[in-house]
């Protein structure tokens, strides 16, 4: 459904155009910072956790300038239809990508946080798979935006169950971890947050799979969407021991 | 296409189906156009037209130059009776009754379905004589009785409070705003049923734009509106239904939200999104 024809006032056209390509830009860097992050965990790197909090502030500075170009284009051309759809999509996903960004950062600034209190690696293996998992669903549902494919889109709005479902084992496994061996607890709490960040990604990444759906059809999605992330309803079962 | 017996045989396009308003109330049809073509002597202006206009609604017409949305305008109140060789073919039910027909006073049509027009067309009398000569056309009412008519028709058009210390000033001293509110109060003034609204407001600045505008607002509690315009945030603003127009034929109908965010026709998205080629 991408627009083939062209605005007759052709600076309307790159306006548009710049937004896409500033939402871009956010994408992959988000991308890669969530990537990064996950990787520094595993790796302990502490020098790639830094970088990764540095760079957040380009993903910032992007968000910004989509929203005030936005405000500007609604003020100065008064969009209708599919551009004000455009529009209204870019600062949404922006939005979505900035807290993606923090996200990443915060599991960065965890790293750094943990630094020498490292547990056993088979920990962080549960961790690293949700990653996965959240990272394809970023990537896709940023490629659906680019391509205004609905199918990618709506694809990924369905899949979000499989992030939340391994969230929810993990946090179990993780649990196991540390009533095993209470040294376990801190490490395994920082790798939990991480966790969570990593499954709020996921969440993000099924906002912007919505936006992208409205900006194509022009309807909301409103369907009740599976919920398997039920960690909060998960009771902690203590047992006695004779010891 | 001149020849009546080589007219194709038309096929009823769908009646569009109409939801609840923005007040979420539904709403009769007052105005039903049913396959309606208007000719210019030979050639086909309106093209099988099906259209509805609902009772204290507003309805927007927009569409490029020439799409004809005047041209139906025009039919609702059997103006082009005035011109040899036009002439409407099909249906437009006022009420259920067909104004088309031979048989229909037009007078009396005129009286309710009113009509304002893009430029402000005072006639060079005093204000007060503007709206009592509408009134007169169709009535006799007393002294006491006019006076309060007058009164009436420009606080509903929202030009009492400016006019009312100099109403025996001419119609053609006041503003082009003004004016044009003038217009507004002697089409009211006749009590019409119907108000057709032929771009009133693109001659007028901004602030005398938005007075239009609150008045229309005003006006559909009492009245059933159409307008024609070429401001579409103005259609946006103003109405609750939407009719795009294009080359005699109608594109989409349906509500001003749903037109304005995701019209399911690509000729009326591209026109409103201003990427007509």
């Amino acid at each position: 459904m991408s627009p083939t024809l062209e605005h007759t006032v052709r600076s309307y056209d790159d306006e548009l155009n710049d937004l896409s390509q500033k939402i871009a830009e956010m994408g992959g860097l988000a991308e890669q910072n969530v990537a990064d992050s996950v990787g520094a965990l595993v790796g302990r790197d502490t020098d790639s956790a830094h970088r990764i909090i540095a760079s957040d502030a380009r993903i910032d500075q992007l968000q910004q300038q989509v929203e005030e170009n936005a405000i500007q284009m609604i003020a100065r051309r008064q969009p209708m239809a599919q551009d004000l759809r455009e529009i209204m999509a870019a600062i949404h996903i922006a939005n979505d990508l900035e807290r993606v960004g923090d996200l990443a950062k915060n599991t960065a600034k965890r790293v750094i946080a943990i630094e020498g209190n490292f547990g056993a690696q088979r920990l962080v293996a549960g961790v690293e798979h949700i990653a996965e998992l959240s990272l394809t669903q970023l990537k896709h549902v940023l490629d659906a935006f680019a391509s205004r494919d609905l199918a990618t889109a709506l694809a990924v709005w369905e899949r979000d169950d499989e992030i939340d479902a391994m969230y929810t084992s993990l946090f179990r496994e993780l649990l196991t971890y540390m009533m095993e061996d209470p040294r376990n607890i801190t490490f395994c709490t920082h790798l939990l947050f991480c966790a969570k960040n990593i499954e709020r990604i996921g969440d993000h990444a099924t906002n912007i799979a919505e936006t992208v759906c409205y900006l194509i059809t022009g309807k909301p999605l409103t369907d009740e969407r599976p919920k398997k992330d039920t960690s909060s309803l998960t009771p902690v079962e203590f047992t006695e021991t004779d010891e | 296409m001149n020849d009546a017996g080589k007219t194709p045989p038309k096929t009823a396009p769908p009646v569009p189906t109409v939801a609840a308003g923005r007040d979420g109330k539904s709403s009769a049809q007052k105005v039903a156009i049913r396959n309606l073509d208007f000719y210019y002597g030979a050639s086909l202006a309106l093209k099988s037209i099906t259209v509805p206009l609902l009772q204290n609604r507003v309805t927007a017409f927009i569409g490029p130059s020439g799409c004809g949305k005047s041209t139906l305008l025009r039919v609702l109140n059997r103006m082009y009776d005035l011109y040899p060789n036009q002439r409407a073919e099909g249906e437009v039910l006022l009420d259920g009754e067909n104004i088309l027909s031979p048989h229909q006073d037009v007078n009396l049509l005129r009286s309710k379905v009113g009509m304002v027009f893009q430029k402000p067309t005072p006639f060079p009398m005093t204000i007060f004589d503007n709206i009592a000569f509408g009134i007169q056309l169709y009535e006799r009412p007393a002294r006491g009785e006019l006076a309060d008519r007058v009164e009436a028709a420009l606080t509903k058009a929202a030009l009492w409070d400016e006019v009312k210390d100099k109403l025996k000033a001419s119609g053609l001293s006041l503003s082009g705003g003004q004016q044009q509110r003038l217009c507004i109060a002697r089409t009211v003034a006749v009590e019409p049923e119907v108000v057709l609204l032929d771009e009133p407001a693109s001659a007028l600045d901004p602030i005398s734009t938005s007075k239009i505008e609150e008045l229309i607002d005003e006006l559909k509690n009492e009245y059933t509106i159409a307008i024609v315009t070429h401001n579409m945030q103005q259609a946006a603003r103003v109405s609750d239904y939407t009719a795009f127009m294009y080359l005699g034929e109608l594109i989409e109908y349906g509500e001003t939200n749903k037109i304005f965010t995701a019209p399911d026709d690509r000729r009326t998205q591209d026109y409103i999104t201003g990427r007509f080629g």
